[in-house]
């Protein structure tokens, strides 16, 4: 496992290189927007991506909810994480984009609006796991991610539930796109999702040996009271 | 100028991701020391 770590990171490096030189070269540009479309490419995987990850994190909730398994908690914690680094991205590309095409940096909509609500419900997940130190942390957590998850379908659909200043999916929904773009998109999230399997991968051994670290200190600490055990 | 733009969105998407990374990082490192501190 441990050679296969930097194999697969330079693999993935190399598909992000393939996928940036796609986006910026291969790509054709867009006939109202120009150039600044190609933002796309970034900003729609990153959504997705976090979306992904967040479904993850729901199914790794109810696993720990029902059997109480450490390594589902984990994976729950990871997951919102990277999760909450994607969906950042988006929320930070999103008005770098509207600014020249709609003439504001934010405008509250629907989508808009909900995916900033649905990105406050994981930070408050992350701060809830990070300062609170009650043993009903992961319980009250995954409670959370539960309540969380339900919002992500309510962030897809609100473009078809509602009017939005934002436009309708490319896939699998109102809207239409040229192949040669849709294969550039294909491309640059597979590449963020190898990237994302990765970062998440690193994230779940921090905190098995954080966590086993804990352990170890305690167990000190047990045994040698006076010590000057932390 | 709308360039500008695009490589805006760019730069900072590998910002964040830089950033997060680092963090990572940073605690395996202090991870390491702790468990080196722990063998003593």
């Amino acid at each position: 496992m441990k050679k296969l770590f930097p194999v697969l990171g330079v693999l993935t490096a190399i598909l992000l290189i393939y996928a940036l030189y796609q986006a910026l070269v291969v790509a054709p540009t867009e006939r109202t927007m120009g150039d600044v479309q190609r933002i796309f490419y970034y900003h729609v995987p990153s959504a997705i991506i976090g979306f992904m990850l967040f479904f993850i994190n729901f199914g790794a909730s109810i696993f720990y909810l029902i059997k109480r398994n450490p390594a589902a908690d984990i994976v729950a914690l990871v997951t919102a994480e990277v999760g909450v680094v994607f969906l950042t991205v988006n929320l930070v590309t999103g008005p770098i984009w509207a600014r020249p095409v709609w003439g504001i940096w934010w405008t509250w909509d629907m989508r808009l609006t909900s995916t900033l609500v649905l990105w406050l419900i994981y930070v408050s997940y992350l701060f809830l796991r990070r300062f609170s130190s009650s043993g009903e942390t992961p319980l009250l957590a995954a409670a959370l991610a539960v309540l969380g998850a339900l919002c992500v379908p309510f962030v897809y659909f609100s473009i078809w539930f509602f009017r939005t200043q934002h436009p309708q999916p490319v896939m699998g929904g109102g809207g239409s796109i040229d192949p040669r773009m849709l294969h550039v998109l294909l491309i640059n999230w597979l590449a963020f999702s190898c990237f994302a399997f990765l970062v998440c991968w690193s994230r779940y051994r921090l905190e098995k040996l954080q966590r086993d670290v804990d352990h170890a200190h305690a167990l000190e600490s047990l045994m040698n009271p006076r010590g000057g055990a932390r | 100028m709308r360039n500008g733009y695009l490589f805006a969105a760019y730069a900072v998407t590998w910002v964040i991701h830089i950033t997060y990374l680092t963090t990572i990082v940073r605690r395996f490192s202090r991870l390491k020391r702790e468990i080196e501190q722990l063998k003593k």
